[in-house]
């Protein structure tokens, strides 16, 4: 397994804002990693040094390339998609395809054929006349035809009803993905994704709060539902969280003696939306 | 990798080209049509309005005897007038083609930015310079050759138009197409095109610049930026300093970056050219126009232009708008 991505001390301030504060982290090859933080948190911004779309102190590689001074090379093996709907609007169908065939050239023209047979997108439709699940489709059917080693996606399924974005992320794991490609995505709809993640990655206020693989989670995060005559010896343990269902608490906790939690009650093991949620508390107050 | 460049590039103008057919291909296209239409419905309303107040204007073949009763130098006379006739509809095509060209330049990098398309242009392998040196060839050898084209188009078929009306007046139509230079007219306007590239470099670079730079409305700024320089320095005399009026400040600055991409906008700049015309329309021909590659303002512009479009890349690879 090689680093994909490493980040050394990466910074980025805004005139009145510091996006990145002298992150670290690496991202290993055939892994999909979701990066995920409230809003403002730095998320985009590191995408977009990554992807060389903007300027940043520290050092960073990209396969290799410095994103700043490299991008033109690094663009043959990096794919991104950025938001929905940056396809431009007066595009066909037909005009996309033959424009990144003849532009880029790991793309693969009949696998993108392939996957647009399975919608009903037509070679003659513009983008300013298909829905914005419409657009996804088109622009993952390009993007998948890409061999490229490393995805971005940013927000991809924003804004897509829930059959659209099933889709989205079907296609990726069965049609694209393979030990030999690596994936980050960014999104809000953390439940959606947590299943085809392999690695996660919490960011909040520029730093990275949290970096692990998908089974050390776990391993090191619990979730105990407790009684409440018990209530009080769990919150002697020091618990990330405490909620409240059905008149009994629920607690997290981070690293905590699993024998030690077991008398406590039924444990269960944390979704990543709750995970966040705990993590990211008092983010807005 | 030289041809897969190549390649590239074609592709990359093309794309160019798909995106502002209309203003590349249709609006010469149309312009000529109209005014060529204009003009038949001109000699239509003329040929009723003379037929029906009796005037049978050289029916009888007088016309054809006063042409056989010309000099040589009538000859010429009668030759420039349809060569004019060829220009004038040329003309209209050119001046939508400046506007064209204006508004392109002006969006091609804002509107990118603007609707966020240049996104999906950055995750694909092109460099910025590759991008930005095809959408100057799209100005200045895309659009004014199809205009050119159109141009000679509506021009033929103007003096077609001409020629066929006065043989039904009794003149020999192809004594009279002989008269007229439609080849040298041709020739002239597509020679003209790298003349014009180097002519408008300098706009193209000035508008490009601002489309690349401006977070919101390019347009007022490629505008109000020379012209309130222009203000500055005639309200302060600056030009004085070199011994210039204020008026040269405007006239070779503000003027050229800001209108050098209308054709024919290097014919009106070069003094020389249109005052050492005698009564003839020679000042057209390359031997002449092409005096303008012995003019600093050319070149100093073609420099200008080329600083500006390189500052247009760089703001293209750098502007980061959140």
């Amino acid at each position: 397994m090689s680093a994909i991505v490493t980040a050394r001390n990466l910074s980025k301030r805004y005139k009145n804002a510091t996006a990145l504060d002298s992150v670290n982290f690496e991202i290993q090859s055939g892994r999909i990693v979701g990066l995920i933080g409230p809003n403002g948190a730095g998320k985009t911004t590191a995408l977009k040094a990554i992807l060389g779309l903007t300027s940043f102190d520290g050092e960073l590689s990209v396969l290799g390339y410095d994103p700043r001074t490299q991008r033109d090379k690094l663009m043959e093996q990096v794919c991104f998609i950025a938001d929905v709907a940056v396809l431009p609007r007066w595009i066909r169908v037909r005009e996309a395809i033959d424009f990144v065939a003849h532009v880029h050239p790991r793309f693969d023209r009949a696998k993108c054929e392939g996957f647009l047979k399975r919608t009903k997108l037509t070679p003659d439709q513009r983008v300013r006349q298909m829905s914005k699940g419409m657009i996804v489709q088109l622009h993952l059917a390009l993007v998948m035809a890409i061999d490229a080693r490393l995805l971005v996606l940013d927000e991809p399924t924003l804004g897509l009803d829930i059959l659209y974005r099933k889709q989205f992320y079907q296609s990726l794991l069965e049609d694209y993905f393979d030990e030999n490609k690596t994936i980050i995505v960014t999104t809000h709809q953390v439940e959606e994704i947590e299943h085809i993640l392999t690695d996660l990655m919490f960011i909040r206020d520029g730093k990275i709060v949290l970096d692990t693989d998908m089974e050390a989670v776990g391993d090191r995060f619990a979730e105990v539902m407790v009684n409440a005559d018990k209530a009080a010896a769990a919150r002697a343990l020091q618990p990330l969280d405490e909620r409240q269902v059905f008149g009994k608490s629920i607690f997290l906790f981070d690293g905590a003696d699993r024998a030690t939690l077991e008398a406590l009650g039924e444990i269960r093991r944390p979704s990543v939306s709750d995970l966040f949620v705990a993590t990211m508390k008092g983010t807005y107050a | 990798m030289n041809t897969l460049a190549g390649n590239k590039f074609y592709w990359l103008v093309k794309r160019e080209f798909w995106e502002h057919r209309g203003g590349f291909l249709w609006a010469p296209l149309i312009t000529g049509a109209v005014f060529l239409v204009l003009n038949l419905m001109g000699i239509i309303t003329a040929e009723v309005v003379g037929a029906r107040h009796g005037i049978h204007f050289g029916a009888s073949g007088e016309m054809q005897h006063v042409i056989s009763q010309m000099d040589a130098g009538d000859m010429s006379q009668v030759g420039m007038a349809l060569d004019i006739a060829m220009y004038s509809s040329m003309a209209l095509i050119f001046v939508v083609m400046g506007f064209v060209v204006f508004f392109y330049c002006l969006g091609a990098i804002y509107d990118e930015r603007r609707d966020r398309s240049i996104l999906f242009w950055k995750s694909l392998p092109l460099s910025d310079s590759e991008t930005v040196i095809s959408k100057v060839a799209s100005a200045t050898l895309v659009a004014p050759v199809i205009a050119t084209l159109a141009g000679i188009a509506a021009g033929i078929l103007q003096l077609l138009m001409v020629a066929v009306t006065l043989s039904f007046h009794g003149v020999n139509v192809w004594q009279l197409l002989l008269l007229a230079h439609p080849l040298r007219v041709a020739f002239n306007m597509i020679g003209h095109i790298p003349l014009y590239l180097l002519w408008a470099l300098p706009s193209v670079g000035w508008l490009m610049a601002c489309s690349a730079w401006a977070r919101t409305k390019p347009f007022l700024w490629a505008i109000a930026l020379p012209v309130a320089t222009g203000l500055l320095v005639t309200w302060f005399g600056i030009m004085g300093l070199f011994n210039l009026s204020a008026g040269w400040f405007w006239q070779n600055v503000v003027a050229r970056a800001l209108f050098s991409a209308f054709p024919g906008a290097s014919l009106i700049a070069d003094d020389d050219l249109v005052h050492t015309g005698k009564n003839n329309l020679d000042f057209m021909n390359l031997s002449n126009t092409y005096h303008l590659l012995g003019s600093a303002n050319l070149w100093i512009g073609v420099l200008f232009g080329a600083a500006l479009i390189a500052v247009a890349i760089w703001f293209r690879r750098w502007r980061d708008d959140g």
